[in-house]
């Protein structure tokens, strides 16, 4: 696998692949295979295959280092973009869609309902990450910091599974917004518990940890 | 003046005993098609039946004819929602929250037999068969808008009858002032009773003037058919004037009671969904702005929202009804 990953084509392939989502909602609109309202088909698939690249651009660390595949971590930073390109269809399509691209009903809206700020803060969020994802840019910054910057990455889940919670709740319907709950709490979790693992290393290492404080 | 000369010219009676011009040229028309039905035999009353429908049938369900409603505000001529729209996309929380369900799912209801029982304040209670219920007044086609408290919205013609002829037959109490509706909830044939959305069954209500006025339709059919299991067959209320879920479905108890009954959206958040509940672009609900809507199946992707009207357009009929009362407290 680790050798498949290496292969010339494989960034190609999976670049397709990335692609065939958005493909894919376009081509159901198309054919009128979307349902009454396209329109809200459209906002609902980028909204879910937003919230599915996040959650494999969080698989890519653990199954890396599980797994053993060291070579995923070329992928990382593609994945990446790709979540904040459904990202930026979503907004796209509700901005457009649902309030005819004007700014002042998107902002008033914006503050007036919780789901969407907190929406819209995980689109804010997101931003300076897929700024600053070229090599320059975290030269620039310097490894540690850049590293810093994109621990906002765990923030934004927060906030993307609340905005998801947030617009079921007013049907009571959670069995989507618990699947992608536990997907996201087992990939946060694992990190989690490394970083724990990690701190109860240190302190036997240094000889005199936090407790002789 | 009792006495009438040439001088007084031609006096109108009142304008509403005037008849309308659509009414008579329909009137007509049933006598030419009558009249060459009466050489067709059995082709009559199938012409006539073509002539009565306002809208082709898609051709999937028993026919119910109705013939054109006189009643004020009840033909809207906006272009009528496809009838594929209007089967896939509903909300029936009997059978699954995503709009998408009750096309899929509302296969299981039965709706033959069905009885619907009227009780509570009235002088004559009584348990109608849906085979009562549709011979209890002539069916009229109605073409009503219908905007959802989601947002979006639709045109539908229906077939039915006012619920003041039904309400009429029981004769109810001076005590009565309100009409409660009252939806089959069976876990057999209806896979989300039970679930925590709501509470079940579903019940919905409406003011006894609300419920008297002309436009409150009991409805049995739509697209010149009965009713899609979906769309709350065999038998349902249609509100215009109100969001969509005040519209009970599938009925199958109708109350008369001295006091405002406990709806279904109401109990499981009184903050949200008011009593009345009608169509109003000024009183936002608490997690979205009502002042605009989507027509489905009608404008272009990209097309802008439409406003939403007071009442749902129907103003000039129902806005009495309301004279007084601050519609946003009582939203």
């Amino acid at each position: 696998m680790n050798k498949l990953l290496l292969h010339r084509a494989a960034k190609p392939l999976l670049f397709a692949l990335c692609l065939l989502p958005i493909l894919w909602l376009i081509a159901r609109v198309a054919t009128n295979h979307a349902g009454a309202n396209p329109q809200e088909y459209l906002i609902r698939g980028t909204g879910d295959w937003s919230l599915r690249f996040l959650c494999i651009v969080l698989t890519v660390t653990p199954l890396r280092t599980i797994v053993g595949w060291p070579a995923l971590a070329r992928m990382r930073r593609m994945f990446g973009l790709f979540m904040y390109f459904y990202v930026v269809l979503h907004l796209l399509s509700y901005s457009w869609f649902d309030m005819g691209l004007d700014f002042g009903d998107i902002a008033k809206d914006i503050a007036k309902r919780p789901f969407i700020l907190v929406g819209f803060a995980a689109f804010v969020l997101l931003t300076p990450l897929a700024a600053t994802s070229f090599n320059r840019a975290i030269k620039f910054m310097g490894a540690k910091r850049w590293q810093a910057l994109h621990k906002a990455v765990y923030a934004i889940a927060g906030l993307g599974i609340l905005h998801f919670f947030w617009m079921r709740a007013g049907k009571h319907n959670f069995n989507e917004v618990a699947i992608y709950a536990a997907i996201l709490g087992v990939l946060l979790g694992w990190r989690v518990l490394q970083f724990i693992k990690k701190k109860a290393q240190m302190p036997a290492q240094n000889g005199r940890g936090v407790l002789s404080k | 003046m009792l006495i009438k000369t040439h001088a007084n010219g031609f006096i109108h009676t009142n304008s509403s005993e005037i008849t309308p011009q659509a009414a008579y040229q329909s009137r007509r028309e049933w006598m030419k098609l009558l009249a060459g039905g009466a050489a067709g035999g059995a082709l009559a009353s199938w012409a006539a039946r073509d002539a009565l429908a306002q809208v082709p049938r898609p051709g999937k369900l028993a026919a119910l004819p109705g013939a054109k409603s006189a009643v004020a505000g009840a033909m809207t001529v906006e272009k009528i929602t496809d009838y594929k729209d209007a089967t896939t996309y509903n909300n029936f929380y009997e059978f699954g929250t995503d709009k998408a369900d009750p096309g899929q799912n509302a296969h299981t209801l039965k709706t033959t037999p069905w009885t619907v029982e009227v009780e509570g304040l009235v002088k004559k209670p009584a348990k109608y068969t849906l085979e009562d219920l549709l011979k209890l007044s002539p069916m009229e086609e109605r073409i009503y808008r219908l905007r959802c408290v989601e947002g979006w919205s639709m045109v539908l013609p229906w077939v039915g009858y006012s619920m003041s002829e039904l309400i009429k037959k029981v004769e109810p109490l001076g005590s009565a002032k309100y009409v409660e509706f009252v939806s089959l909830a069976d876990p057999k044939t209806m896979p989300f009773v039970g679930s925590r959305v709501l509470e079940w069954p579903y019940v919905e209500a409406l003011r006894m003037d609300e419920a008297m006025h002309p436009l409150a339709l009991l409805g049995f059919g739509m697209y010149g058919e009965v009713l899609p299991n979906q769309s709350g067959a065999p038998v349902r209320m249609v509100v215009p004037w109100k969001y969509g879920f005040k519209s009970g479905k599938s009925i199958v108890k109708i109350r008369f009671t001295d006091r405002q009954p406990a709806t279904a959206w109401n109990k499981a958040a009184s903050n949200e969904y008011g009593f009345y509940s009608n169509v109003n672009p000024d009183v936002d609900h608490p997690r979205w702005s009502q002042a605009t809507e989507r027509r489905i199946g009608e404008d272009g992707l990209f097309a802008k929202k439409r406003k939403t009207l007071m009442f749902n357009g129907y103003e000039a009929q129902v806005g009495q009804l309301y004279a007084g009362l601050d519609l946003r407290k009582n939203f």
